[in-house]
């Protein structure tokens, strides 16, 4: 037998077939690659082309330069004899210093725009955990600066509050050497140090801020939170609403976690009941009946009052979200700390709490989501936030019948908010998703 | 002799309540519900003070009280000379109506949506992201005055109808007319009916019913069969049968007929009549609500795992089957759970119908009968507990389903 053929050297590949690769290919493969998908891509392209056509030429050849609606169609009457209308941007430009910063005078726009930029330095270290600690600090300082910048009036009552966290935790730290190390002294010196704290904000701070501000008035122009208004106040409410509800939210998740009946129905309860109404029925709660709640003749301020019961609802969902962080702590970490003979507050704070955290970051954002578009509510009983300064200049007889340009423009800067946040949400749960498995 | 390792006997000190850990969570919570009673008690009496102050304690009285005010859109007989309580019971029902038609084409938005969103297709998928993205990260409430804005500024006005050639014509045959001020659809009624509306509600939801059983007797019946003789009898046609002869029978016997609306005066009279704010609501939470169901869908099929598809095509089971028998009964464990609290949230989010005039419970007893009743206390109270009640009905329905299925899973 004899070999008739061998082949010493491979032939060149053939190239692929045209209908296969390049555009031409990924067109074929994505788009028309059988019947039905011919189908839907010819349907969907029609229904894009037909919005396309319906809205780009109204948004480009809209009208930017005019002081009211009837100058915006006398422009267009003009320009297109067929009585093309289209977009009358003027609006947004001649309101656009009450949608953004609601009623600050234009000498005083640097303040929410000041508060603006350390909230977003603030958050850097939060959301980011290569970043450099120490930026940690404009995070703290942010919590007493910003209302200060928002509200205003002297600088005392803020530094007073931020004193108040100064003096629990001194009272805390001499309860805390004075008694021996072990779970009495820490449970006596924790109590210690919320009630030296809770004289200092009730009792002394007030009087003390007086005196101060009578001595030395330093600040800035005091601003009334009913003037608040426009994305200023939806910022505003959406910031204190989340900052003031983690702490609650954690004490919340952990009450609801916990092994102690009382402990745990009451927090079961409290989450429930929140999460079981409308938040606009909070609003009410907060707009109609809190001063039935508190003490005769206590002047209660609405938008503060918003606020705290924002601050309320939004603790509830952040709870949960929490919660769940803590359940999906292994059972093992638990145990862990139990054998290393931490107690409850030291296994939850340096064990488990920075794990669950961690888990409920993606969570948490998506809850400040909802919290900073719920903000829109408040237009139901006040007409301050964005909507409500829609409906005001809608009601202006410059501007009386301008639609869309002024809901495209607030619907536009809540989408760039929102879907940035979302956007950072689920690239976070990619990266923490490879860290677990 | 006595014991070597007798215990010391115990004498209880006070630092035992905190040092000793047997009584320390009881401490703990003793000392928590000191606290909470105390800050409630402190709340309650101020209310009570406050309120016997401005001379009105709380009483539910106003309830039983001519009401005074209309309700355009009602479900039940309503006029203005019905009680506070009547009027919101229409408020809960309307409540009730949007949330169920929302649920609905939310669903339907999302199970479409989510589907689309998973086809191979490049185009398709990418307008459904835009789609999700644009409508999730907007407030419904906007969605809503959108919604609502659009019936009433692109929609003819009632007046374009009139005359001998009107700028505006009833669509659908001359069956529908969609004004600005609501949309109005043909009414069905029965001529020889039995005298009740709720009655003859009744008697059709039970020959539906009727069908429903007889279909899955049948199907039981077929699937017996085949496991018996291995031949699967047909059943598509005796199936149609029965859920349709008996219908268009029951139909037949009780005259069926249509109210048409029709023009009278200055508005259309007559018909189903659903006012803008009722569509404005519905459409701006369908769309808003459709997106997470959307992304609910796609979360829910993608969790199953390929193998279970692989599998089922290794036994020769076609596509078709496999999607119905092998994957979404899988999904399905992933999304109704999520699908429901998308519904919960659907209904609370009705509550913003206010912002548009429709006439829910946050409108009827929560503004309207605030106002005139002078009871906030008494009206906020009961609005909350109303809309507690359908949450934790709800949520407590949706355990029961998480239950059920966890028993059947692995």
């Amino acid at each position: 037998m004899s070999i008739s053929y061998v082949r010493t050297e491979m032939e060149e590949a053939q190239p692929a077939p045209v209908s296969t690769v390049g555009f031409v290919g990924w067109v074929r493969g994505n788009l028309f690659s059988s019947v039905t998908n011919t189908i839907l891509t010819l349907v969907a392209a029609y229904l894009l082309v037909r919005l396309l056509i319906a809205i780009v030429p109204w948004i480009y050849f809209g009208v930017w330069d005019a002081g009211s609606l009837s100058e915006c169609r006398e422009i267009f009457a003009q320009l297109y004899p067929d009585g093309q209308q289209y977009a009358c941007w003027a609006v947004i430009v001649d309101r656009w210093d009450q949608i953004i910063f609601g009623f600050y005078s234009a000498d005083q726009f640097w303040r929410p725009i000041l508060g603006w930029i350390l909230i977003g330095v603030s958050a850097v270290p939060i959301l980011y955990p290569n970043a450099p600690r120490s930026l940690l600090y404009v995070t703290v300082a942010t919590i007493f600066v910003y209302p200060f910048l928002i509200w205003g009036g002297t600088i005392w009552p803020y530094l007073m509050a931020a004193v108040g966290f100064v003096v629990g935790y001194a009272v805390y730290r001499g309860l805390a050497t004075l008694t021996a190390s072990n779970a009495f002294s820490s449970i006596i010196a924790v109590s210690g140090g919320v009630i030296g704290a809770a004289v200092w904000w009730i009792v002394l701070s007030g009087p003390i801020s007086g005196a101060l501000a009578d001595a030395m008035p330093w600040g800035i122009e005091a601003f009334r939170s009913r003037d608040l208004a426009g994305f200023a106040l939806a910022v505003t409410i959406g910031v204190v609403a989340i900052a003031a509800s983690l702490p609650l939210a954690i004490a919340l998740a952990l009450g609801r976690q916990s092994d102690m009946l009382i402990v745990n129905k009451l927090s079961t309860g409290f989450i429930e009941m929140i999460r079981g109404v409308p938040l606009i029925t909070l609003i009410f709660v907060a707009v109609v009946l809190l001063q039935y709640f508190l003490p005769t003749g206590t002047d209660v301020d609405p938008i503060l009052a918003i606020m705290i019961l924002v601050t309320l609802f939004t603790a509830a969902y952040i709870a949960e979200v929490i919660r769940a962080g803590l359940a999906a702590v292994p059972k093992g970490q638990y145990e862990a700390a139990d054998s290393l003979g931490l107690n409850y507050g030291m296994a939850q704070r340096l064990i488990i709490l920075p794990q669950a955290l961690k888990i409920a970051i993606p969570g948490i954002v998506s809850n400040f989501i909802s919290v900073f578009k719920d903000t829109v509510l408040v237009s139901i009983v006040f007409p301050n936030d964005p909507l409500g300064i829609a409906d005001t200049v809608r009601a202006d007889s410059n501007w009386n019948g301008i639609v869309w340009e002024l809901y495209g423009f607030i619907a536009l800067v809540f989408f760039i908010f929102c879907f940035a946040m979302s956007r950072y949400s689920l690239s976070l749960e990619k990266r923490l998703q490879t860290g677990h498995r | 002799m006595a014991d070597a390792a007798a215990p010391p006997s115990e004498v209880f000190r006070l630092s035992m309540l905190i040092n000793d850990s047997r009584y320390r969570s009881t401490t703990v919570q003793i000392a928590v519900l000191i606290l909470f009673l105390l800050g409630f008690f402190w709340l309650a009496n101020n209310a009570v003070q406050n309120l016997a102050a401005l001379g009105k304690p709380i009483n539910f009285g106003f309830l039983s009280q001519t009401a005074g005010y209309d309700i355009n859109q009602t479900l039940i007989e309503y006029d203005s000379t019905y009680s506070h309580g009547r009027a919101t019971m229409v408020g809960l029902l309307n409540t009730l109506l949007v949330a169920f038609m929302g649920c609905v084409t939310a669903t339907l938005i999302g199970l479409v949506g989510g589907v689309l969103r998973l086809s191979n297709n490049w185009l398709v998928s990418r307008l459904v992201i835009f789609y999700v993205e644009t409508f999730r990260n907007v407030p419904v409430l906007l969605w809503i005055i959108v919604c609502m804005l659009t019936i009433t500024s692109t929609l003819p006005g009632p007046r374009a109808f009139r005359g001998d050639d009107p700028e505006a014509s009833m669509i659908l045959f001359g069956n529908v007319a969609a004004t600005n001020r609501g949309i109005y659809v043909p009414r069905p009624f029965f001529e020889n009916g039995l005298g009740s509306a709720g009655l003859n509600f009744l008697l059709v939801a039970a020959v539906i019913v009727a069908g429903i059983f007889f279909v899955r007797w049948n199907n039981r019946r077929a699937a017996a069969q085949q496991v018996q003789t291995g031949h699967r009898p047909d059943t598509l046609w005796m199936n149609l049968g029965a859920m349709i002869v008996p219908f268009v029978v029951l139909m037949f016997i009780m005259g069926l007929s249509w109210e048409r609306p029709e023009l009278k005066g200055f508005n259309f009279q007559g018909g189903l009549q659903m006012q803008a704010p009722l569509i404005g609501v519905w459409l701006g939470l369908s769309l808003y609500t459709g997106t997470y169901i959307v992304e609910i869908v796609r979360s829910g099929i993608m969790a199953v795992s390929k193998g279970q598809s692989e599998a089922a095509a290794a036994l020769g089971i076609r596509p078709g089957p496999t999607m119905t028998l092998v994957v979404l009964p899988q999904a399905l464990r992933v999304i109704i759970p999520q699908l429901i609290s998308q519904f919960l949230n659907l209904t609370k989010n009705s509550s913003l119908g206010v912002a548009v005039g429709y006439a829910d419970l946050v409108a009827t007893l929560g503004t309207t009968t605030l106002n005139q009743s002078g009871r906030e206390m008494e009206t906020i109270l009961l609005l909350m507990a109303i809309y507690l009640t359908i949450s934790l009905t709800i949520s407590a329905g949706m355990n029961w389903y998480n239950r059920s299925v966890q028993l059947v899973g692995r």
